[in-house]
């Protein structure tokens, strides 16, 4: 029975490490940029809705209205003046300075709120939903809702419109793109936006269930790193199956064990999967001549 | 036939480098800067600053001699700056090694055992390349936290562990860390020079280039990648025994540290990467202020910014680093002597006949 | 006497078969050409030749050896070189370091010696002389004309010494006069006795230095023989108009 909870609610817990992790496939296939920052903006999200929640008191799912447009504009500035500037060695480079990104970002939220640990509240936190003899919390099933709703919102996006097409099209072949007229420019613009902007509902997410301080952003962090290698960088539906199955993975390997080694479990599964498949698991091989 | 006799008669072409003088004169300077640095500061507070600067010296120039030569930048070298401590911390209590001079004789074992480490750690991630590559040496980082952490028998877990300090008189207590760590800091640096002039060397930055092409070329680029990462590795343990044994105590969230990482690729990206003193320049001048500014502001969250800030400020100003800049003065500088000469001989056709 | 040679070999990509039940073999001393219209599998055949690519059967053999799963490297190793198609010199390298790449050492002491010893210093320069680019020995590669960095290519494959060299569209993107002295440097070598397998469009140029010439089609040998005789030979004509055609409707 313990198991059986424990396999539901890594299914719970994976929808949010899901919908991060496709932001970070996204903007990795269109841009080559490896968003190393993802970690400490999703504790900046947490820590805004955070502060708006305690201060206004407005419930926290509300506090989104506030959040998302002004972390998706944060993402766009981004680009623009850190990413777009960038001509040389853009792989190495941009990671590296999303990796500044983050540091910076967590010195100021280490300085803004100290290094105690909060977490965002509600009325219904506490709160849970009972199914026969499972019990869940309320807040999971809500932010796993939330999520899925996000997912499919992405898909729909990436498939039903014309940013999409566009989208797929400088994921494919950035330069033939360019050459049909698209502005992929505008389009790397954008979906950093869009996968900054995610990173602010994450953070809501993430903050209505687990106490953060600055440097939880490293337990985000290397969970989404993993959880990408293991699709196969570039696979949204690669990173899907991934966040799943590492969350139920580690649920059940902290109930059956011990919590301790839920998340080792975590890497131990990525280091055998990648003895066999260095691609990952849904990974397109690399191609070897020319 | 007759194009390649004047060919090969031609003149030998003028080097670009700054002249052989210049560098060694420099070098020298450095080098006597660096020995009698802590005698004329003799105050702890700076020459502590001067030990730190030491094991940064020798771990960016380890990082170097992989990342800055194959152009595979590793951000999770600090598992081997972990093992390098970790050894230090549990064989010096295992051993029961009375604090003192003897601790130092852990430093070749830490270095034996973070070489040994690279060998499995280079084998599985040496066979992705890129993104992948880097992204991957980040989780081992995180996995080897999380084994420091859950592994409490040995490793204390986030009690960490301590490594008993000998009871030296404060005013000349840095002074043996300072210098062997110098030693250490100039045998990877010569390591690194004699790699950088070797046929080994010269495969490295072929890979850097274009795998493929240079595996074509019958280069084994699996065993030189293996190589050059297990010699970085053999370094960085050396800096995280040092490290150890001068700081005193282990913890998991320090020695398998993300910003560790960040460090090492700022000091090299500043300096100069794939250079053989740019990272070492840039770990003597970062690794300074950031003990200075350690020292000024005692948090470790300004020093974060100023991290973060610097970092993208060289990325964006000076992203081939400081060496290769003055190197490409110097060779601008040599272009346009050549032209000035070119340009004088083409005034004067007879006197460029008359060779002939 | 055969060099280089393939036996049935089949490569499939997905539903497109690139090479179907391929054979050809290529003598030794000769300057083979290898023609063919666009995706008749001539670059996947070499592909497959140096390692690069597995074939799904058939048999790749080298001087009667064996090399069907050998590596990139050490198919080089043994002795066949190769350029590529889109040009691939080692940009951020000088053109000297660039030629002294490939030259061979075995062991790790070896390796661990300064890369410029006097007698492959030697050699790296000989070659550097023998395609014009001397002068320019300490460049970045990367600052070289396309047609300079195809000579540079040639120039470093040619400092290891291989039996067989394979050029893949070495004429493509080349003005005629670099092409004039690539194809003399092409004859010269080729009398000391190493081998060459020309792939090429530019039909001229083939024809005037080959002296043999294969015909692939659809991914396999069409016919192979003397230049006069394929030049003249309808089924070629056919094979690259046929397809054209075809194409077209």
């Amino acid at each position: 029975m313990l198991v059986l909870q424990a396999i539901i609610e890594g299914v719970l817990v994976g929808g949010f490490y899901a919908l991060m992790a496709a932001g970070l496939t996204l903007v990795f296939g269109v841009m080559d940029i490896v968003n190393f920052a993802i970690g400490a903006l999703i504790v900046l999200g947490a820590y805004l809705s955070y502060s708006i929640t305690t201060h206004f008191h407005i419930d926290p799912f509300v506090s989104l209205i506030f959040t998302t447009p002004l972390m998706t504009a944060l993402g766009m500035f981004i680009y623009v003046f850190l990413i777009k500037p960038i001509k040389t060695n853009k792989v190495v480079m941009s990671l590296l300075t999303m990796f500044a990104v983050a540091t910076l970002i967590e010195g100021i939220l280490d300085i803004c709120y100290n290094s105690g640990f909060v977490q965002i509240h509600a009325s219904y936190i506490n709160n849970s939903l009972r199914i026969g003899k499972l019990n869940f919390p309320l807040i999971y099933v809500l932010s796993f809702l939330l999520s899925a709703f996000l997912l499919s919102c992405l898909y729909l996006v990436t498939y039903r419109t014309k940013f999409g097409r566009s989208l797929r099209a400088s994921m494919q072949n950035p330069v033939a793109a360019r050459l049909v007229g698209i502005d992929t420019d505008r389009v790397s613009m954008i979906t950093l936006g869009i996968g900054i902007g995610l990173a602010a509902i994450g953070g809501m997410i993430f903050g209505t269930t687990n106490a953060f301080n600055a440097s939880s952003s490293y337990d985000i962090i290397s969970r989404l790193l993993v959880i990408v290698i293991l699709g196969g960088f570039g696979s949204v539906g690669g990173a899907l199956v991934a966040a799943i199955f590492m969350l139920v993975i580690q649920d059940v390997v902290a109930v059956v064990w011990s919590p301790v080694w839920g998340s080792t479990a975590f890497y131990m599964i990525l280091m055998l999967v990648l003895l066999v498949r260095p691609q990952g698991l849904f990974g397109k091989k690399g191609v070897r001549a020319q | 036939m007759s194009t390649d006799t004047t060919i090969s008669q031609r003149p030998t072409p003028p080097s670009y480098e700054v002249p052989k003088a210049i560098r060694y004169g420099a070098l020298t300077v450095g080098f006597l800067v660096l020995v009698i640095f802590p005698l004329v500061f003799n105050n702890p507070t700076i020459s502590t600053i001067g030990v730190f600067a030491m094991i940064f010296l020798m771990a960016v120039t380890g990082w170097n001699i992989f990342s800055g030569y194959t152009g595979y930048i590793a951000l999770g070298h600090a598992v081997f700056f972990g093992i390098g401590q970790y050894a230090t911390a549990m064989l010096a209590s295992y051993w029961q090694i009375p604090p003192g001079w003897e601790t130092f004789l852990l430093i070749p074992v830490s270095m034996f055992l973070a070489g040994l480490a690279a060998i499995p750690i280079g084998l599985i991630v040496l066979r992705v390349r890129k993104h992948t590559f880097i992204v991957l040496t980040i989780a081992l980082m995180f996995i080897f936290q999380l084994f420091a952490y859950n592994l409490r028998g040995w490793t204390g877990g986030s009690q960490g562990l301590e490594v008993s300090q000998p009871p030296w008189d404060g005013s000349i207590f840095n002074l043996p860390y300072y210098y062997v760590g110098l030693f250490l800091a100039i045998i990877a640096i010569v390591t690194s020079f004699m790699i950088r002039r070797s046929k080994f060397g010269l495969s490295l930055l072929a890979i850097r280039d274009d795998e493929d092409r240079a595996r074509s070329l019958g280069i084994n680029t699996r065993n030189s990648k293996l190589t050059a990462f297990v010699i970085s590795a053999i370094f960085l343990g050396a800096a995280g025994c040092m490290y150890a044994m001068f700081v005193g105590s282990v913890y998991p969230q320090f020695s398998f540290d993300p910003a560790f990482d960040l460090e090492l690729s700022i000091m090299a990206f500043a300096g100069g990467l794939g250079t053989i003193l740019g990272p070492s320049l840039g770990a003597l001048i970062i690794s300074g202020a950031q003990q200075y500014f350690l020292i000024t502001f005692g948090g470790a969250n300004v020093f974060l910014i100023v991290y973060g800030a610097l970092f993208i400020l060289i990325l964006r100003l000076l992203p081939g680093g400081v060496v290769p800049a003055i190197s490409d003065k110097w060779r601008s500088h040599v272009v346009r002597k050549e032209q000035r000469i070119l340009d004088s001989e083409l005034e004067g056709p007879a006197e460029a006949g008359a060779h002939k | 006497m055969t060099l280089l040679g393939v036996e049935g070999i089949v490569k499939n990509y997905g539903g497109i078969q690139a090479l179907r039940n391929c054979t050809m073999n290529f003598q030794e001393g000769a300057i083979n050409g290898l023609i063919g219209p666009n995706g008749s599998g001539k670059t996947t055949l070499f592909n497959v030749m140096t390692g690069y690519e597995t074939p799904d059967s058939g048999k790749v053999t080298f001087r009667g050896k064996d090399i069907t799963n050998s590596t990139p490297d050490e198919v080089f190793a043994a002795g066949i070189g190769r350029t590529f198609q889109l040009t691939r010199i080692f940009p951020r390298l000088t053109v000297i370091e660039n030629v002294h790449i490939a030259a061979q050492r075995k062991g790790l002491v070896a390796q661990m010696r300064q890369w410029s010893q006097p007698d492959e210093r030697a050699r790296a320069l000989e070659s550097l002389d023998f395609v014009g680019l001397t002068k320019l020995s300490r460049e970045p590669a990367g600052s070289l004309s396309y047609g300079q960095q195809k000579l540079l290519e040639f120039a470093f494959i040619m400092v290891a010494e291989p039996k067989v060299m394979l050029l893949d569209e070495p004429a493509g993107g080349v003005n005629p006069t670099l092409l004039k002295h690539l194809g003399g440097r092409i004859k010269e070598l080729n009398k000391t006795g190493v081998t060459f397998i020309i792939v090429e469009h530019d039909m001229e140029f083939v024809m005037g230095i080959c002296d043999q010439v294969s015909v692939m089609h659809q991914g396999s040998a069409l016919l192979e023989g003397k230049p006069e005789i394929v030049r003249n030979d309808p089924a070629v004509l056919e094979a690259y108009l046929g397809t054209d055609m075809t194409e077209v409707n």
